[in-house]
């Protein structure tokens, strides 16, 4: 596809470990386009946030490329080999926002300061007026009151520090957020509150979101697509219509299926998995659902299957995904 | 119900935290019974008071800072609150279990789990420590562990088989009351609906009664009959889960209903409850929701209100909703 804003091909991540080499993403390709959300959803240790990370150079990955487009002509940069001085520029339209709003904030600046770090860091204001303009908009913009600003992170719940989480990396003006399980450590009340700024924000100003959760009603109300992660790669991609209408992917049929409903009298088979995710250190080359699959045959477990498009639109990484379209 | 069929019941009950700032109100005259062989599903958000009501049912909310300042808690028959500590230990673990949240924290790292599992049954029963070690593999083989990793260390487990583990504890000495705390809450979805269905298997086989401390609607839904939803300090509406799943009364349920996102229907925006949780130092009068409810009214900011039966079995803290309930006015 033409056109998409951010081009993955082929991204791996391994980190080395004593017990050996540890793939964290393994081999991953996908495409974003420009103004839409996409959801990125897997267990713990699936890879998703070590995905996240590279997408933006938090992380070096080990091989592959993140193409992102220029915004003046229509080639594409690559972030994956960006010097520290382009990686500089280009911090300003990639941000990302923190799980943890009690973690990733310094718990010695005010409100105030945390704000203003990204703008000192890369020097925007001159004029330290135009500068407090910049933070008052900006505090307006995500929700935060005036009065808050020479408050310390330890006096706010965790719904405000995660707009000053948000503030931060609004504070550049960016075209790309990868919003990193940025309502896992809130309640349900506060959780909908930041997701509707979420929202808005994006409406408003045009982002492209990349949204990382492990909580799939969550996703499915934030994202255009969505894309299911299992050891490290991607095993479904699709509109999240589709994703949550027609799961393609044993994995995602089971994951769909184990999400608690706050509703009686739904009707619906509980697909319970067995046993644990594999070690994601060496793994087999194979499928890497099919020791837990109650589909896998002998060529699941020779082959790897790779992400193909089975509907319009919709990919999946199974060898039996065309014969589970009607199931 | 008459008094044969409670096993619990709690009255008036209330704890506070002595904290630099002020007294800490974390439960505030709370009321609830539990029927034996009921389950019953205790929703709220962090702070709601959840945890140190389960905590005071066991007595052991840290004093200092914590306290028990009145009420009762009447199990079997007998008050908690008058036992002596020595009576109190023959009944944690024996009468009254409890799963607590993260099972990373609450095993031993430094005993293998066939040991943690034989303690407990030395505790309370009467056997030798070969066949308390014997009835410790048989309770992990119960949660679906293999015999063979009787000798393991919770390190060698994943937090699926960690949580299972804890389960075979809480069960070793076959309680009659079993109170868990977020026992999935740190588990992935497909892990959570596994430990769900072992908790819902075995709960059959021991016909314990349980309380469910949970923040999320839909376990509740998969696993309890009676629901208390926890609103600062206090039960704001109890009722059957039928009932209040389909008849949610209290405006705080109700926001709460809503603000979880469905995932069959799109909506653009989800609706929320304005404002944060009152500081529990500094709770408002009257009803304790009133400065984040659309519908109060004077009545609501100057007394306190009262569980009112909305229908049968089914109580709400609130005279406004009740009474448009009961007359059939559509609660927006």
């Amino acid at each position: 596809m033409s056109g998409a804003y951010i081009r993955v091909e082929n991204l791996k991540k391994y980190f080395a470990t004593k017990r050996g080499m540890l793939h964290a993403v393994d081999d991953v390709s996908f495409e974003i386009k420009k103004g839409e959300t996409l959801g990125l959803v897997g267990e713990s240790g699936c890879g998703k946030s070590t995905l996240g990370r590279c997408l933006i150079r938090l992380l070096d990955s080990t091989s592959g490329k993140v193409l992102l487009k220029n915004n003046d002509d229509d080639g594409y940069f690559d972030i994956t080999k960006a010097s520290a001085h382009e990686m500089k520029v280009l911090r300003k339209r990639v941000q990302i926002v923190f799980q943890d709003p009690y973690s990733c904030l310094n718990p010695r600046l005010s409100v105030w300061e945390l704000i203003a770090e990204p703008l000192i860091v890369n020097n925007i204001y001159g004029n330290k007026n135009e500068m407090r303009k910049h933070i008052r908009s900006l505090m307006d913009t995500v929700g935060l009151a005036e009065r808050l600003e020479n408050s310390y992170p330890h006096e706010l719940d965790g719904g405000r520090r995660q707009r000053i989480g948000i503030a931060r990396s609004l504070a550049l003006n960016p075209e790309f957020i990868v919003l990193d399980e940025p309502v896992s450590a809130l309640d349900v009340c506060i959780q909908a509150q930041i997701l509707n700024l979420l929202n808005s924000l994006q409406k408003e100003f045009k982002y492209t979101y990349v949204f990382i959760s492990h909580n799939l009603s969550v996703v499915r109300h934030v994202s255009d697509r969505i894309a299911v992660m299992y050891l490290g790669q991607i095993v479904e991609l699709a509109e999240y219509k589709d994703l949550f209408k027609t799961p393609l992917h044993p994995y995602t049929q089971a994951l769909l299926s184990a999400i608690p409903l706050a509703k009686l009298d739904v009707k619906r088979e509980r697909i319970i998995l067995e046993g644990d995710v594999p070690s994601p250190i060496e793994p087999p080359n194979a499928c890497r659902f099919a020791g837990r699959c109650r589909y896998a045959e002998d060529i699941c477990r020779n082959t790897p299957p790779a992400l193909r498009e089975i509907l319009p639109g919709h990919f999946a990484a199974c060898h039996h995904a065309k014969e589970n379209i009607n199931q | 119900m008459n008094d044969t069929d409670t096993m619990l019941d709690i009255k008036n009950l209330t704890i506070h935290y002595e904290a630099e700032g002020g007294t800490v109100h974390a439960v505030e005259g709370l009321n609830l019974t539990l029927g034996r062989g009921e389950s019953l599903g205790f929703v709220g958000e962090t702070g709601a008071g959840k945890t140190t009501t389960a905590l005071g049912i066991m007595r052991l909310i840290p004093n200092p800072p914590g306290k028990i300042k009145s009420g009762e808690i009447i199990f079997n028959g007998e008050n908690l609150l008058s036992k002596s500590e020595s009576e109190m230990r023959k009944i944690r673990g024996a009468k009254i279990a409890m799963i607590f949240q993260d099972p990373m924290t609450s095993l031993n790292p430094v005993i293998t789990v066939d040991k943690q599992i034989a303690e407990m049954i030395s505790l309370h029963k009467n056997v030798s420590k070969s066949e308390a070690l014997k009835l410790a593999g048989d309770m992990l083989e119960l949660v679906g562990i293999r015999r063979e990793r009787m000798h393991d260390y919770p390190h060698q487990f994943s937090g699926g088989m960690k949580q299972r583990v804890v389960i075979a504890i809480a069960l070793a000495c076959d309680p009659e009351l079993l109170i868990a705390d977020e026992p999935t809450t740190a588990l992935d979805v497909t892990i959570q609906a596994q430990v769900l269905e072992l908790m819902k298997e075995l709960k059959q086989k021991f016909s314990a009664s349980m309380i469910l401390i949970t923040h999320d609607l839909g376990i509740v839904a998969d696993i309890c009959d009676k629901v208390a939803i926890m609103y600062a300090g206090r039960v704001v509406e109890y009722a059957d889960k039928r009932s209040l799943y389909t008849n949610p009364v209290h405006p705080y349920t109700r926001g709460l209903f809503r603000s979880v996102p469905d995932i069959e229907e799109d909506v653009d925006e989800l609706p929320v409850i304005p404002g944060l949780m009152p500081d529990p130092v500094n709770l408002p009068s009257g009803c304790a929701f009133h400065p984040r409810c659309s519908m109060a009214v004077d009545e609501c900011r100057n007394s306190r209100p009262k569980m009112i039966e909305a229908e049968e079995g089914h109580f709400a803290a609130c005279p406004v909703c009740v009474k448009k309930f009961m007359n059939g006015e559509a609660l927006s």
